[in-house]
């Protein structure tokens, strides 16, 4: 996709082609002899492993979208049809939920090994943005699919989620409508859920390719941090991670596997196999577990609309880490200060999401809850907006190494031997 | 001093007297009860799930529905596996409304709803025409359909089997049973509209099991998960031979990346 091509055309076809469409050229190039840091971990793999999950969602959702009848009357029966009389309609549609759920959980690992090695730093910035443009596009996908099954969690959901478009002052009951094409959701709702549910992974896959080509013209960061220098850091993409990637990802389908078939609704809710009736509201809507931190943040406020705009802001915020981070180094391998305050914004992430999952009057050791979501979502945000500007400027980083071959390797093997 | 204890004394007397809200009626955690089908490698118990249907269809089947559940379903590998034979005899038993007849009529002369018997792909009738019907034959309540109810409750099966076990216990004190509502301390505000369904010799079993009310409520609580997961042993057989294709591709793949990064790193 960038810098100089090593691709010398073979045969007759590929020289012909080379001339007009130069395809096998860019899958030499970006697949086969592409320069990878030699010192990349576990950690890395999950790039490879979002891009499995992504075709795994439009693989499995086509299929259910050839038995699903979006509309509100049959849309539960036609979930439940695809589970009984579908020849392995239940398989698709359990990789489909369960998918879900991996998907996020592989996200969120690239997202925070991102923040940890500062992969987001010039001049990685715009792929970092982009990632979080696919985050939120994830998070919209996954939001209008929870939907479909028309479940009590679905109905419900979708009416808390596009009220608080309704907070917007003056048009916000407008807007509403508008989401809604009706005055509450509805058949409509759930048509235009479907259709957006449809288009959207095709977006995220455009962005996605995007996000590939942004990484591959300064190419991929690495655990020290440090730039890539002579030919020594580097070895070629295939087979060296092209092997190691594929034994991630085997083990990550492990994983996968075990939820799909032995524990196929452990990331659902059980009134979510009962059919929506605008009626009757569940004793507790809970999202989703991978929306559940933003949740918590929604209601540690007791004021609607800034609580929409907390929830919003931290999305948002997300797109200015990298001028907000000071530092000159990239890894917090080599910033003890930095280290410490990144595995607190973990642990704080975690208990917004544990304070989303329970009910809003709950309290743990005497503390209530409402109040422990409140203290994450501040540091959430001082982890952007103070800690990273001032850590950067205050900290003394460990020494970097020369190379990384030096580091992989020792000095001795490192020295060039020509 | 004396006054004060008395007031107090007649207060809580008051209050636990009078008061349901006294008494915190959140539901008791489930019975303990084991199943067949639980772990990654268990199954429904086929004579469990057959005992189960005639206690669904003689009991349960008078108030609640299973729309989800076809004649055909019964036959099916992973369930109760009745005969062919068996599931159009059960279908032929039941009778749906008819659809309409030469003249386009869907009631005879005098009025009476026509009607046909069923086959093995047609649902399994529900008790109630509508909605409406249910609640006015069920003192304003509406029983649940069945087909998920396993897997729509927290608990799962022990839940519903709690449900069903779990009534004629004495109400402790200070908690009054709503009029036209049953004790239950495994539902939720311990009133549920139900009225105890089982009772010993409910349903005579065939095979000469005991019909007791724990044998019964086992039974149907059996048939209802797998009316919930009609595919669950389907699921742990597939699930089984993927884990075992994919933890030896895991292998090879082990090895093929330790022997190419062998002298890089």
């Amino acid at each position: 996709m960038s810098g100089p091509s090593t691709y010398t055309p073979k045969s007759g076809i590929e020289r012909w082609l080379d001339a007009r469409l130069p395809l096998p050229r860019l899958m030499h190039d970006t697949m086969q002899t592409f320069p990878t840091p030699r010192n990349l971990n576990i950690w890395y793999t999950f790039g490879g492993i979002l891009a499995f999950c992504l075709a795994v969602q439009i693989i499995t959702g086509v299929v259910l979208a050839m038995h699903y009848v979006a509309n509100a009357g049959m849309a539960f029966d036609s979930v439940e049809n695809i589970m009984r009389d579908v020849n392995y309609g239940w398989l698709m549609r359990y990789v489909h939920a369960n998918g879900a759920s991996m998907f996020f959980l592989a996200v969120y690992i690239h997202m925070f090994r991102g923040l940890y090695y500062g992969s987001y730093k010039a001049p990685r910035e715009l792929i970092w943005i982009i990632g979080v443009l696919i985050y939120l596009l994830m998070m919209a996908t996954a939001f209008f699919g929870y939907v479909l099954p028309w479940g009590q969690m679905s109905f419900w959901g979708a009416t808390v989620i596009t009220n608080l478009f309704s907070a917007i002052p003056v048009v916000g009951t407008h807007i509403a409508t508008w989401l809604w094409g009706d005055f509450a959701v509805g058949d409509a709702t759930l048509n235009r859920f479907f259709s957006l549910h449809y288009l959207l992974p095709f977006i995220i896959a455009a962005v996605v390719g995007l996000h590939i080509w942004a990484l591959h013209v300064p190419g991929n960061n690495n655990p020290l941090g440090i730039d890539v220098k002579s030919p020594q850091d580097t070895v070629p993409f295939h087979p060296y991670y092209t092997v190691k990637d594929a034994f991630y990802l085997v083990c990550f389908v492990i994983l996968f596997a075990l939820f799909v078939f032995y524990a196929p609704n452990f990331f659902g809710n059980p009134d979510n196999y009962q059919q929506a009736n605008p009626l009757v509201t569940p004793p507790d809507i809970v999202p989703e577990w991978y929306l559940l931190p933003f949740y918590a943040m929604l209601r540690s406020i007791p004021n609607k609309l800034l609580g929409v705009i907390v929830m919003g802001g931290a999305i948002v915020t997300l797109v200015f880490i990298p001028w907000l981070d000071t530092s000159r180094v990239r890894s917090c391998r080599f910033r003890p200060l930095m280290k410490q305050f990144f595995w607190a914004f973990a642990v704080a992430c975690v208990l917004l999401g544990f304070c989303g999952s329970q009910s809003v009057d709950a309290a743990r050791f005497g503390i209530p809850l409402v109040w422990v979501a409140r203290v994450a979502s501040i540091y959430y945000y001082a982890f952007f907006w103070l800690i990273m500007p001032i850590v950067g400027l205050i900290e003394t980083p460990k020494k970097l190494p020369a190379s990384i071959a030096q580091s992989v390797l020792g000095d001795a093997a490192a020295t060039p031997a020509e | 001093m004396r006054l004060t204890t008395l007031t107090l004394g007649l207060a809580f007397g008051l209050l636990a007297s009078t008061s349901a809200f006294a008494v915190d009626t959140t539901r008791l955690a489930p019975k303990d009860e084991k199943f067949s089908f639980e772990g990654p490698f268990g199954t429904y118990d086929r004579g469990s799930l057959q005992r189960g249907y005639q206690v669904y269809k003689e009991v349960c089947a008078a108030c609640h529905a299973v729309n989800h559940l076809a004649f055909h379903h019964l036959a099916e590998p992973g369930g109760p596996e009745f005969t062919e034979a068996q599931v159009r005899a059960l279908a032929a038993a039941a009778k749906l409304p008819a659809e309409p007849n030469d003249k386009g009529e869907t009631t005879d002369d005098k009025g009476t709803p026509l009607m046909r018997s069923a086959t093995v792909a047609d649902h399994l009738p529900a008790p109630f025409p509508n909605e409406n019907a249910a609640r006015a034959n069920n003192g304003g309540a509406l029983p649940p359909d069945l087909s998920m109810i396993v897997k729509a409750r927290e608990g799962g099966p022990q839940y519903v089997y709690s449900i069903l076990t779990g009534f004629h216990m004495k109400t402790p004190d200070g908690f009054k049973v709503t009029d036209g509502k049953y004790f239950n301390p495994y539902f939720e505000g311990w009133n549920i509209s139900m009225p105890p369904p089982l009772a010993a010799n409910s349903v005579t079993y065939s095979d000469g099991t005991k019909a007791t009310v724990e044998q019964e409520a086992h039974d149907v609580v059996t048939f209802l998960a797998w009316a919930s997961e009609p595919k669950m042993e389907e699921r742990k057989q597939l699930g089984f031979g993927v884990m075992v294709f994919l933890i030896g591709l895991a292998g090879i793949l082990f090895a093929a990346y330790r022997k190419i990064w062998k002298d890089k790193h």
